[in-house]
Parts: C-alpha cells; sequence; structure tokens
C-alpha cells in the first residue's frame, strides 16, 4: 500500500524563505520527522487520509536523530533541488492481520438495516476495502440473497458527495467544537430534564440504540423520543390493534401456502421482499413432475412485480379493492357491510374466495403497508376465518422496538416545535423535512427549535435547515446491532473505518448520555455482554460476528385471536379520479435517490430510469388525452404539482399512482432534481390513497429514458409460457425438428463446459441480478441522456413484454445476459479476434485487443454487447476507485464490453481445484447474478457433468434456448413459465392466464 | 441547353464536336491547366471547399477528443453516417473504374473523354470513404491492427471477418486506382511539362512525367502496362463492392443476411458512380467549354447506363421483398414491413421514389437530351443511393430479433459534418485536380480526331489491351 500526501503543512518548510543552511536542514528535518509520526498514526488507523495535526514546534527531536537526520536532509536537499521527488510513503503489513492473503478477498458478516428488519449480509472485502455485498446464507430474511438496494448500498458508501465534514450553519466547523456547543446545550436542558429537548429518529430496530435512548430519556425524563419513517407500519398497527387488540407483525409462510391472495401486498419487493421470494419461488417450481404450484391472486391499484407474478391480477383502483376484500370476506363468513361491486369484479371475488375456502388452513391473505387500519383488520378476520392463523401465517410482535404510532408521534414533534417550545432538537438519520406529511408544516415549523442538530450521511434537505451537520457513518463503517423480521439479531460489523470520520448514532446518543468518547463498538458489545446469561461471552460474541446472527434471538409465535368484529368499511366517496402514493423501486422512500446505479437501474414494470412518473391506466389516458411524458398538472386536496404521466398497462383505471422518493431539492448531484416530489400529497391523516384527483393537461412534454421501447413480443417465440402438467408440450422450432444442421461437424467440448440456465418461472424481475452484476463487474453509469441515447450499459437486463388486453395485460419477464452462443455470430465478424471462444465455452472478450467496430454487436441477435461510446468508466474520483472489484478489468473509452459469466470468479474456483488436483466441480462455481437472485431463478454450472443442477435443468422438458433456430447454440438458456390458473377465472377470461 | 451543339440524334452523335484538329484538342484542354489566369469561380468553389475541409478537421478533431458517443450510433444501431457515407463513397468510385478499365477493353472509345475525371473521381471518393472506416473505430489509433504485420503479440487479424476483407478490398482498389489514374497520365504530364512556360512548372510536371518523351518504346511499355492494370482494376470494379456487401451479407442480420446482396451491391455502385459523372461533368463541360468533348453523346450513354444498373438495383429491392417474405421467417417479413411501414418508412419509400421512379424518365431520349433534367435525376440518384445505404444499415439493425432491444437512430450534427466535411474534401482535391492536370485525357483525345491527313500521330494510339496493333481501333 503507497500512497501520496501532498499536504500543503509538509511542503511549506521546504519552500518558504530560510535564512540559513541550518534553518532550512532543521524544517526539513522536522517535516521528516513529522512523516514517521504520521505514520505510525496512520499504520493502526487503517490508512485513512487524515491532514497531519502535528505542529513542528511541539515535536522533541533526541540529539542523536536531529544529527542524523540533518546530516541525510542536507544530502536529500541537494538532491531535491535537481529533481524534486514526490512525496511518497510506503507502508507494509508489520504483522499481517491474521487470514488475510494479498489477493484474496475475505467475507465478513454483517447486516442492512430496515424499518421493516435487518437484511444480512456477507460483504466481500479486498484488502480492507468492501466492494461487493452478499446476502448472508444463516440469516432469516436474507438466506443468502439481497434486494437491489443491498446490492447499491456499497455505492452510497464510496459516494463522492457524501457529507465529510462537521458543519455548522453550512460552514466548516469541528468535532471538538460541535462537542463543547452541543455540551452546552445538553447541560441547559439538564436542570429542566430535557423538557426542551426532541429526539427524531427513524423507526429503530437496533436494540443497543433503543436501550441507549430509553436510557437518555430517564436522565432526561421530560425529553421526547419521536420516531417518524415516511414508509411506516401505522395503518397494518392501527389495523392489528383493532382487529387483534395488540400490535402484531403477520409473516406469511409460502412453503406451507397453496393459495394466496394479495390486497395490494408487494410482498415480493424491496428489503423484505427477499425471503418471501425464495419461498415464492420455491412454492412455484415447476419440474417434469410437478402436479401443483402455489396460486396467487392479487387486487391492485399500481402495478407491481407482485402483481406481474399473480396467476390472476385483478387492476383495482383503492374504492374497487376495499369492496372486493368486503366481498371476498363476506364470502369467506366474515361479517361486513358489502360494497358496490361491478359483476365482473363480483365474479372475480367469488372464484378468489371459492379457492380460498377450498384451500382452508392452507391459504393466505396478505395486505400491504399502504392499505387502510380497515382493510387490514378485516384480512385479520379473514385469516382467522381461513383458519390460516397458526398455519401459513405467524403473528410475531413487531420488528420496531418500539412500536409507535409514528404519525401521531410527529405530529405532536410538530406541534412542540410550532409552540416555540423546542429548545434543542436532534436528528439521527432520516430526512424527515422531506418525507414528513406534507400538511403538517414540518418544513416551517422545524426553524422554530433554537438549534437544530443533524446526524446524515449525505447534506439533505433536513441538513440544510440544520444549526449543525454531524456527517453519519454508513452501516458499512460503523458498528451496530438490527432485528430482522422475525427478531433475529444481527451485529452490524464495519468493513473500513469511516471514510470520513462520520459519527454513529450510537456515538451520538453516547454524547447526549455524556460520554462524548464511547465507541459504538463498546457500546454495542457492551449491551449485548449486559444480557448474555453464561460466563463465556467472549467466544458466544465472535461467534455472533462470525455467523452474522446472535444465536436464539427469534421471536416467538404469539397466537393471537380476534378481539373485536370485523370492521365495516366506509362507502367510498363520491366519483371520481383515485390516487396511491408508492414507495420507488429505486428510490424507495427518497433515501436511495442519489444512488447513480438504483437510478439507472430500470424500475421493473415501466423500465423508466432517472425518473419517476405519474402512473396512469391505458383507458383512463386515452379519455384524457395523454400519452406518456405528456405534462399535467395534478391537484389533490388543495395541493398542486406539475408531473408528466407514465401510460402503465394494466394500471387500475380511474386511478393515478405517485411514486415517491423524486423531487429532492437536497440530493447531491445524481438526486437532485430528478423526478416529482409526490410528499406534497402526503397528509397527516396517513392516508396513501384518497380520491378526488383532479388532472390539466399541460402543452409540455418531458422527456423519459426508458430502458425498453417496445414492449410487444411481436408473436415471437421469445418468452415461453406451458400449462403446468403439460411441461414436455415445449414446442421445438421448427427450424430445429429435424436436429441440428450444419455442414460442419460439432464442435467437441471435452472437460468442463459452462452454462446457464434460468428459470423464468422463478423470476420475478426484482433487479437484485442487475445491480449485482454491475457491482460485481465495475460496471459504469451513463446518466440520463445517454440512456436517452440508447446506450446503457447493464450486461444483464430484464427484459418486460406485454401479452393481451393492454389494461390488463400479463407480463412476461426474462432476464437477458450473455448468451454465450456456442457458434457465436459476434466472433466470426471481429476483425481482430478481440472475442472468442474459450475451450469451456465461454465467450470472452478481449478488452485490450478491442479496437471498437462494434460490428460485433450489431451481428448479435440478442444484442447483449455494451459499447463504450464515450469515456463513461469514472478514472479520476478516487473514492470510486475503493469500489471497484480488483479482479475485474475497468474498460475504456472505444472498447466494447458484455457479461463474462463473471470469468473472474471462475477462475478463482478454478485455481483452487487446480492446487486441488481435481476438476472445477458441476456446481461449485456461482455467477454474481445467481448469487443474488432471491428466487433462485438463475442456475450456473458444468453442462459436461451429468450430477450439475444446470444439466439436470437442461434436460427438463421446458428447457429452450432463446433463438435458438438461429444454431448459435446459446448456453444460456431459459425454463418456460408454467401456469396453472383457476379454471374458474381462466374461463372466463377466453384465454389460459 | 443553349451551348450544346446542334447534333441531331444524342445515339448517334459523334464522341467528339466536328471541326477540331490534334492541335486544337491539345490547345484546348492543356490551356485550361497551363492559363496564367486563374478564373475567379475556381477560387470561390476551392473557398467553399475548403470551408468543407475545416467542417471536416472540426468533426474529426471532435470525434477524437471525445469519442464515438458524439455520434448518433447506439444499442442496437452500431453503425450509423460513417458506414452509410462509407458504402456510398465506395459506390461512387466505382464508375470511375468501370469507365477507365472495362469500357476500355469493351472498346467503347467514347469513355475516352470521361475517363480521366471519372479515375480522378474514384481516386477522391474512395479517400473519403477511407476516412470513415478509420475513424468510426471506438480507438482508432489502433486501427492499424486489422493490418496483417508481423508483430511481438503474435496476433494476426481474424481472417474470417468481412471487415478484414474490406481493408484488403478497399487498399487495393485505392492503389490499383491510384496506379492506372497516374499511369494514363504521364503522356499528358509530358504534355504540359513541353508547354509549361514556367520554369517551376516545367520542373514539377517535367518530374511528374517520368521522362516521358514519346519515343516508341515508351508508348510500347505504356500500352502494356496500362492494359495489365485494366486488367487487373476490371475484377476491381466486381470485388470491392462485393466485399462490401459482405460486411452485411455474412450477418445474421435480417435484412443483412441475403444472397442478393453482392450483386445488387455492385449494380448500385455503378449507379451511383454514373450518376457521380454526370453530377460533374455536367457543370465542367459548361465552365470549361467542353462541349466538344464531352458530348450529348456521352451524356446519353451514360444516362443509359445509370437506367440499366438502375434497374438491376430495383430488381434487387423487389428481390428483398419478395424472399422476405418466400422465406416464411417471422424476423425477414417483420424487416420488410417495418422497412416500408416502420418509423422510417419515409426513407424507404424516398428510396423507391429516387431510384425507381425517376430514373425512369431516362427512356425518354428528350429527358436525355434534356442536361438540366439529366443533372436533376442524376442528384436524385446521388441521394437515392445515399437512402438505400442509410435504410440498409439503419432499418436492419433498429428492429432485429429481440423486440426489447429495439431503438431507433438520430444523428447528430457531427454526423452530419463529417459527411458534409468529405464532401468538401472531395470537391477540395476536385478544384485541385482540374486546375493542376487534364481533366481529359489530351493524348487519347488526340486519337478521336477524325483522321483528315492534316497530321497524323506516329504513335499514341491506345487501345493495347486488345491485344493488337492499335492501328486499326482509330479509323473509323
Amino acid at each position: 500500500m503507497s500512497h501520496t500526501t501532498p499536504s500543503a503543512a509538509n511542503d511549506a518548510p521546504r519552500t518558504g524563505p530560510w535564512r540559513s543552511l541550518e534553518e532550512r536542514a532543521a524544517r526539513v528535518a522536522g517535516s521528516e520527522f513529522e512523516h514517521s509520526h504520521a505514520h505510525e498514526h496512520e499504520h493502526d488507523q487503517h490508512a485513512a487520509p487524515r491532514p497531519s495535526n502535528a505542529l513542528l514546534s511541539s515535536v522533541e527531536v533526541a540529539r542523536r536523530d536531529f544529527l542524523r537526520l540533518m546530516g541525510s536532509s542536507l544530502a536529500a536537499a541537494g538532491a531535491a533541488a535537481c529533481t524534486r521527488q514526490p512525496d511518497e510513503r510506503i507502508h507494509a503489513y508489520g504483522a499481517s492481520p491474521e487470514a488475510l492473503i494479498p489477493g484474496k478477498p475475505l467475507y465478513f458478516a454483517t447486516a442492512m438495516p430496515w424499518a421493516s428488519g435487518a437484511l444480512g449480509l456477507l460483504v466481500e472485502s479486498h484488502m480492507g476495502r468492501p466492494t461487493k455485498v452478499e446476502g448472508n446464507p444463516d440469516h432469516p430474511a436474507s438466506l443468502g440473497a439481497t434486494d437491489a438496494f443491498a446490492q447499491a448500498s456499497v455505492l452510497e458508501l464510496y459516494d463522492p458527495t457524501r457529507a465529510q465534514l462537521v458543519r455548522r450553519n453550512g460552514a466548516i466547523s469541528t468535532w471538538s467544537a460541535f462537542l463543547d456547543e452541543f455540551s452546552a446545550l445538553l447541560e441547559a436542558q439538564r436542570a429542566s430534564g430535557g423538557a426542551g429537548l426532541h429526539i427524531l429518529t427513524p423507526t429503530v430496530v437496533s436494540p443497543t440504540l433503543h436501550a441507549q435512548l430509553v436510557a437518555l430519556l430517564k436522565a432526561y425524563p421530560s425529553a421526547v423520543w419521536t420516531q417518524w419513517s415516511a414508509h411506516n407500519r401505522d395503518r397494518a398497527r392501527a389495523g392489528a390493534l383493532a382487529a387483534l387488540g395488540g400490535d402484531v407483525a403477520v409473516h406469511p409462510d409460502l412453503s406451507r401456502t397453496k393459495v394466496v391472495l394479495s390486497l395490494d401486498d408487494d410482498f415480493l419487493a424491496g428489503p423484505g421482499g427477499v425471503r418471501n421470494m425464495r419461498a415464492f419461488a420455491a412454492a412455484r417450481r415447476a419440474r417434469r413432475d410437478t402436479q401443483s404450484m402455489l396460486r396467487l391472486y392479487c387486487v391492485e391499484s399500481s402495478v407491481s412485480i407482485t402483481g406481474a407474478a399473480a396467476d390472476h391480477r385483478l387492476p383495482a383502483r383503492p374504492s374497487v379493492l376495499a369492496a372486493v376484500a368486503a366481498r371476498i370476506a363476506a364470502k369467506v363468513g366474515v361479517a361486513t357491510n358489502a360494497l358496490p361491486l361491478a359483476p365482473e369484479h363480483e365474479r372475480w371475488a367469488d372464484a378468489v374466495a371459492a379457492d380460498l375456502l377450498a384451500h382452508r388452513g392452507e391459504c393466505a391473505v396478505l395486505v400491504g403497508l399502504e392499505q387502510s387500519p380497515e382493510i387490514h383488520a378485516l384480512a385479520h378476520a379473514v385469516n382467522h376465518a381461513l383458519g390460516a392463523v397458526g398455519q401459513t401465517l405467524r403473528y410475531t410482535e413487531p420488528v420496531e422496538c418500539a412500536s409507535v404510532d409514528q404519525g401521531a408521534e410527529l405530529r405532536a414533534l410538530v406541534g412542540e416545535l410550532q409552540g416555540g417550545r423546542v429548545e434543542l432538537l436532534v436528528v439521527l438519520e432520516g430526512n424527515p423535512v422531506y418525507d414528513a406529511p406534507a400538511d403538517l408544516g414540518l418544513r416551517e415549523a422545524f426553524t422554530k427549535a433554537r438549534v437544530r442538530v443533524a446526524l446524515s450521511l449525505f447534506d439533505n434537505e433536513t441538513t440544510q435547515l440544520s444549526n449543525w451537520h454531524v456527517p453519519a457513518t454508513h452501516f458499512l463503517e460503523s458498528w451496530s446491532d438490527a432485528r430482522a423480521f422475525d427478531g433475529t439479531i444481527s451485529i452490524v460489523q464495519p468493513l473500513i473505518a469511516p471514510l470520513y470520520g462520520g459519527k454513529s448514532a450510537h456515538e451520538l446518543v453516547a454524547v447526549m448520555a455524556g460520554a462524548p468518547n464511547a465507541k459504538a463498538y463498546e457500546l454495542v458489545r457492551a449491551h449485548w455482554q449486559a444480557q448474555h446469561e453464561d460466563d463465556d461471552f467472549e467466544s458466544a460474541w465472535k461467534r455472533s460476528l462470525h455467523d452474522g446472527l446472535l444465536a436464539g434471538k427469534r421471536f416467538f409465535a404469539r397466537s393471537v385471536a380476534m378481539a373485536n368484529a370485523a370492521p365495516k368499511l366506509s362507502t367510498p366517496a363520491a366519483e371520481g379520479l383515485e390516487w396511491v402514493l408508492r414507495t420507488d423501486d429505486s428510490a424507495y422512500d427518497g433515501r436511495f435517490a442519489a444512488n447513480a446505479w438504483l437510478q439507472e437501474c430500470p424500475r421493473p414494470l415501466t423500465k423508466l430510469t432517472w425518473d419517476n412518473a405519474v402512473l396512469i391506466g391505458v383507458a383512463t389516458a386515452e379519455r384524457a388525452g395523454l400519452s406518456s411524458g405528456d405534462v399535467v398538472a395534478l391537484t389533490i386536496d388543495g395541493s398542486r404539482l406539475e408531473a408528466p404521466v407514465w401510460v402503465t398497462p394494466g394500471h387500475a383505471e380511474d386511478c393515478l399512482t405517485l411514486p415517491l422518493g423524486y423531487g429532492r431539492t437536497t440530493a447531491g448531484p445524481i438526486g437532485t432534481g430528478v423526478g416529482f416530489d409526490a410528499y406534497v400529497f402526503t397528509r397527516r391523516s396517513g392516508a396513501w390513497s384518497g380520491v378526488g384527483a383532479k388532472l390539466e393537461r399541460l402543452e409540455r412534454k418531458h422527456e423519459f429514458a426508458p430502458a425498453q421501447e417496445h414492449h410487444d413480443m411481436e408473436r415471437r417465440d421469445l418468452v415461453r409460457t406451458l400449462p403446468l402438467g403439460a411441461l414436455d408440450s415445449a414446442k421445438v422450432h421448427p427450424a430445429l425438428a429435424h436436429g441440428e444442421t450444419s455442414l460442419y461437424p460439432p464442435h467437441a467440448y471435452n472437460g468442463v463446459a459452462f452454462g446457464m440456465v434460468i428459470d423464468l418461472n422463478s423470476c420475478i424481475g426484482c433487479n437484485a441480478c442487475v445491480i449485482a452484476c454491475q457491482s460485481e463487474n465495475s460496471i459504469p453509469v451513463v446518466g440520463k441522456e445517454e440512456v436517452i441515447n440508447g446506450r446503457e450499459m447493464h450486461w444483464l437486463r430484464i427484459d418486460r413484454y406485454y401479452e393481451g388486453d393492454p389494461s390488463d395485460p400479463r407480463v412476461l419477464l426474462q432476464p437477458v445476459p450473455c448468451m454465450h452462443c456456442e457458434a457465436a455470430p459476434c466472433e466470426v465478424v471481429c476483425p481482430v479476434g478481440a472475442t472468442t471462444h474459450s475451450p469451456e465455452g465461454l465467450n470472452e472478450m478481449t478488452y485490450n485487443r478491442c479496437v471498437g467496430t462494434r460490428y460485433c454487436s450489431n451481428n448479435c441477435p440478442y444484442k447483449v454487447r455494451r459499447f463504450n461510446f464515450l469515456a463513461y468508466a469514472d478514472l479520476e474520483t478516487e473514492s470510486l476507485k475503493l469500489q471497484r472489484n480488483p479482479d475485474v478489468t475497468v474498460r475504456t473509452r472505444g472498447v466494447m464490453e458484455k457479461c463474462t459469466y463473471c470469468v473472474q470468479r471462475i477462475q478463482e474456483k478454478r485455481i483452487g481445484a487446480r492446487r486441488e488436483g481435481r476438476e472445477v466441480g458441476g456446481d461449485e462455481i456461482v455467477t454474481a447474478c445467481q448469487q443474488v437472485c432471491p428466487a433462485q431463478a438463475i442456475t450456473f454450472g458444468d453442462i459436461n457433468n451429468p450430477q450439475s443442477a444446470v444439466s439436470k435443468l437442461r434436460s427438463e422438458p421446458h428447457h429452450y434456448g432463446l433463438l435458438e433456430e438461429l444454431n448459435t447454440k446459446p448456453r444460456t438458456t431459459y425454463l418456460a413459465k408454467a401456469s396453472a390458473p383457476n379454471p374458474q377465472l381462466a374461463e372466463g377470461k377466453g384465454e389460459a392466464k | 441547353m443553349s451551348s450544346a451543339k446542334p447534333t441531331g440524334a444524342a445515339a448517334g452523335a459523334p464522341v467528339i464536336g466536328p471541326g477540331h484538329s490534334l492541335a486544337s484538342v491539345t490547345d484546348q484542354i492543356s490551356k485550361i491547366v497551363l492559363s496564367r489566369q486563374t478564373p475567379t469561380g475556381w477560387f470561390i468553389g476551392l473557398g467553399v471547399a475548403m470551408l468543407g475541409v475545416g467542417v471536416l478537421i472540426t468533426a474529426v478533431g471532435w470525434l477524437l477528443w471525445w469519442g464515438l458517443g458524439v455520434w448518433g450510433i447506439n444499442q442496437p444501431v452500431g453503425w450509423g453516417f460513417a458506414i452509410i457515407n462509407f458504402v456510398w463513397w465506395i459506390g461512387i468510385g466505382h464508375a470511375g473504374t468501370l469507365i477507365s478499365a472495362i469500357l476500355l477493353l469493351l472498346k467503347q472509345e467514347w469513355r475516352t473523354s470521361i475517363n480521366r475525371f471519372a479515375e480522378a473521381m474514384t481516386l477522391f471518393a474512395v479517400m473519403c470513404a477511407g476516412v470513415f472506416p478509420l475513424l468510426h473505430v471506438g480507438r482508432p489509433w489502433l486501427a492499424y491492427w486489422l493490418l496483417p504485420y508481423p508483430n511481438t503479440m503474435g496476433m494476426w487479424p481474424q481472417f474470417r471477418s468481412p471487415l478484414l476483407w474490406d481493408v484488403f478490398a478497399v487498399s487495393t482498389y485505392a492503389t490499383v486506382s491510384a496506379l492506372f489514374w497516374y499511369v494514363g497520365l504521364i503522356p499528358d504530364l509530358a504534355t504540359l511539362r513541353d508547354r509549361a512556360k514556367s520554369l517551376v512548372w516545367k520542373r514539377i510536371y517535367g518530374a511528374l512525367a517520368l521522362g516521358w518523351r514519346g519515343a516508341a518504346r515508351h508508348w510500347e511499355r505504356y500500352e502494356t502496362a496500362y492494359g495489365l492494370l485494366a486488367g487487373l482494376a476490371t475484377p476491381l470494379v466486381v470485388s470491392v463492392h462485393t466485399v462490401v456487401s459482405f460486411d452485411f451479407a455474412v450477418s445474421v442480420i435480417p435484412g443483412w443476411h441475403a444472397t442478393i446482396m453482392p450483386p445488387y451491391f455492385v449494380a448500385g455502385a455503378i449507379f451511383s458512380g454514373f450518376a457521380m459523372v454526370l453530377t460533374l461533368a455536367i457543370p465542367i463541360r459548361r465552365i470549361f467549354k467542353l462541349e466538344d468533348f464531352i458530348t450529348m453523346k456521352h451524356l446519353d450513354n451514360m444516362a443509359k447506363v445509370i437506367l440499366a444498373t438502375g434497374m438491376i438495383v430495383c430488381y434487387g429491392y423487389a428481390m428483398e421483398a419478395f424472399f422476405a417474405w418466400y422465406s416464411g421467417s417471422p424476423y425477414e417479413r417483420y424487416m420488410i414491413m417495418n422497412r416500408m411501414l416502420g418509423p422510417y418508412g419515409w426513407s424507404y419509400w424516398a428510396l423507391i421514389t429516387c431510384n425507381l421512379l425517376v430514373p425512369q424518365l431516362l427512356w425518354s431520349s428528350a429527358v436525355r437530351r434534356n442536361i438540366a433534367a439529366l443533372f436533376a435525376i442524376a442528384i436524385v440518384v446521388n441521394v437515392g443511393m445515399w437512402l438505400e445505404r442509410f435504410v440498409i444499415v439503419v432499418t436492419s439493425l433498429h428492429r432485429d430479433y429481440l423486440p426489447s432491444s429495439w431503438g431507433m437512430y438520430y444523428p447528430t450534427v457531427w454526423d452530419w459534418a463529417l459527411y458534409l466535411g468529405t464532401i468538401g474534401l472531395f470537391f477540395f482535391l476536385l478544384f485541385l485536380f482540374i486546375r493542376f492536370l487534364p481533366m481529359i485525357s489530351i493524348f487519347e483525345m488526340r486519337t478521336l480526331v477524325p483522321a483528315t491527313g492534316e497530321e497524323l500521330p506516329k504513335k499514341g494510339l491506345h487501345i493495347a489491351a486488345s491485344g493488337g496493333s492499335s492501328g486499326e481501333a482509330r479509323r473509323p
């Protein structure tokens, strides 16, 4: 390791005026001593560059050292006069850290905290820098997979626009200056018991932080702790309280479920979706002799990947959704009021209810967090009536350490603020100024607090209005702990020392508790040591760090009975355009708006990048004379917003979806000004939907950047679908009916032959593989303009086709990496031999040899090749260099690139196998997309090995190759999507869904 | 056109105006070069062309600085203006070679007055074409890797790639064309050397004339060499555009992968080349008062060639559509429907108008005799052939197999700048050529002068490739 520190402080003595040689020598000697001093200091700090604070005057130089240094310095001064050597130092590991082999990555268990529970991770670390996030197979929320957000978190860590300095009213300050003022403020609060002290946090899932806050509130009994996360559980909580008398969380066990009804619950998406996707895909896996699979019904107002995965999806605006829910509830025997319903919806509801009743005890009804408390309560009643509770559903205590009505707490805080009773407001992460309900007026009230302190990873809307901004640590650089959905505790281990000297929430709360020097590590460890019962805490601690979770900390299932009768649903308001708010698949609640990977990741269904859009149904748009890109003035409940619409097939009619998380005003160069801010429509009531939206078309167009512009398969045989039970009816393309046709004898692949099979029945389209590939292979981001130009760089894309009626189409998804064709059209046309075939069947790309004719890309029928039209790779920004995978070449301008089947991972395993004198195992190599896939839709391995998983899948009857009639002999192949519709509904539709 | 001599039916018209003697031919052609008085129009023309060269240099500089992203190409349309323009320029060049080599071998003596500048046009067109393949690669500084040269990497080019064949085809073509043109110039350079008044020009033309004295042995060697080069150039007329068409035909892309491509490209090349010769010849004969040398007969013949090759090209269009249907392949069928009715349908119908409908006017001899109409048709054909390449390159790529990857291609200002820049370069070179070299072969024109007995050249009959002695061909 080496680096240069062109520190002005060090250079000054050499270049400044000097009166005698002695003085000059002393200066040089002093600066050299300072160097060696800094060296020692840095060695234990993992070489984080820091300004030197040793002053010359304070340096005591021993007499011998002085003479020695003076002599050498004089000589050096003479030499330096000729050629000025750069100021470089080399750090060697005097004692190498245990287990570190240069060039070999290490993996550490940690966890990504979410309001809905932590996601356990294993993070790959190269020589002390985390580069790639993987799921922790032992963690119940991850099971070895992650979502796209976790994949992108490593970019957040290295984001060069992260807050790097303590700031006071925007001006650079220091941690010690902050401590001085903060301590004084706290001291002033102590007398009143903290009457003017308010702490605002997002949902706390860290037991240590919770304990710290509880202790702090004991010290300041009048202080108030408020929790606010925009996408909170308030409505689910209220529903549980109403129906069951207590707050519980509902966990489906999909492995035991035959029929699932989702009432607008996007349970396959987001951080909580990872484990659900695994179970869902497993329950729907279609193989040669599979007889049945889980059936999913989905009623939804917006479009979601869960809806796309459903066997029967009913697009229904919120009022219809409530009526459908009421009808189904009544049919399964729950006493509730009937709401008016159209006959076709009635028929749908009756068929679903019949199917649910036929699977009593094997079915479950799931409700989205955005739904009203009444629907939640109704679903509890339905689940009880269907015998689901205890069978397919498990009730546990909620994941948050303190279950509260967050909306009410925030309203109370705003009341205090408006009353001028808040002396000191401490915001521990989160961005309440941006994401609080618009009509609360938090933005205006915020500045009424006398002193605002914000701890934040980034400069954001909240820090803009704060007096103090303390940079926070990323979860990959600080100690913490977090509960998973089921109560499992993970220790959040840092992978790297804080890049910019940030502080964690633990440390800031410790400061408030009077321990300014407490380290997060000690706080977390002490918390669990205090709870540890037997003697050997050390080994238990080590074990939990290694495993990524503490043993035996799961919630127990609660048996809860219905406490109250099912609620009466309120009759929908007058007719009008309805609207729903949704978190975004890329920006979430706004937290990831500045993440370039996520911004450029095509949204699963709209395929939009770098934008949010008012989603509108096809017929509704037609009636309003709108087409995609038209800007409308949208008025809801007195709030007005100008935003572009995106006509979305399958979206419920007479309804709009407003994705949250955009229109940020302070989100760095990536996120600022992208999209529109739908939070203006949030209300203190906490409703995520409503009626009475007014649209007015403006004569203006917005330019979107969709990654896919054509949505029809054009009757081509691309995504195959087959009825379950008739998978062997998979049609062979007529061109291949007579077997292979070639004038040449087939090429023999002896030994290992790599291949990949993608199960289209499992793929849900969550995008985790897309970002995993980007992270693993250092794929650059190109920006909105270049996406519009059609130059996005993703090596792995997910094609999305619509089939059937545009107002309710069937969604077909198909991940498309390089096919690694055995007869690759790209290889023959490259004039310089830059893309060639390996003996194992990899279609290899030699970047160094590529001159960039793009002929290979033209001749690729799958269009999976990606060209560096401009210098996309950022070779300048220091922090981004740390993220890159050292085993992957960074591609320059003018070079073609594409999926390599993660050749670096192949090499790693191959080297390992060769050392052991054996062939690589059939399933030994795991590609990045395969590893991350929560649905286990991707299988990779040796197709020559009959025992490997991939060769077994290749012998399935519904196995096929994309465009195989071209005789490209693709190595990446697919399993057809299976369908098992409810015959009652399928007949009515006229075609098998 | 008023300046045209009343020559009666063009078909029966002579290939040289009446009343010319050997001396008047030499005088009239060489005085364009040797005149001290440069016409103001020439300076204006050269200035405009130099502006074009300036645009070219700017476009190339901008491209090299930023990369290919300044163009409109993308995924899936990896090739755009660069390849369209390359094929277009190469095609234009073909007429020159056809006129000088094939028509020579076929003893079409009407070719004599147009072969020199047609060959120059070939050379300049190939130079303009050569700009594009070099610049269209992502890393042009490594483009030499396409050449098979011994190197320490032990790497050879990939000989299966049609792009590599292109390198050989185009470089051979450029070399042979340059040699053919230069060898043909030598006797005239000697004439200029002898007639030049200024010592500087005497020296320059003298050096270029390679010591030509018009000796019998010189003529013998000359005719052997010229005949051999004509023999070499003849297959190139067919092979170069055939190889260029392989860039498309060898691929798997619907609309490219077709056996019709080679003959269709060759016919298209001759079609566009003759159109370009007409485009150039019509103004030149007017400006330099060469109506006696480039007569209506020439224009008439070229119009007929355009008509004939145009019909072959249209047969190609018809076969493309037929085989798209006959193949039964949904991809091919979609391709042709998309060409006709898709977002770039306008370009297909414009192409059909330019290349199929408008040239039909040439059936009429009245149109063939109308110089303004001929000029307009030639321009239309030039545009049409450019559109043909646009249709082939863009509409095939923008919607191929997977609808998910379909896209659109919009050229940027830098695409246009480079294209216009090469047109500027072409005219820049052409203006230099007509001022400093005889644009019509003086000694060959002399062979067309009807024998009056006034003065007979001892040698200089130049139909050597037919193998016989040159005497009899001179006499009509």
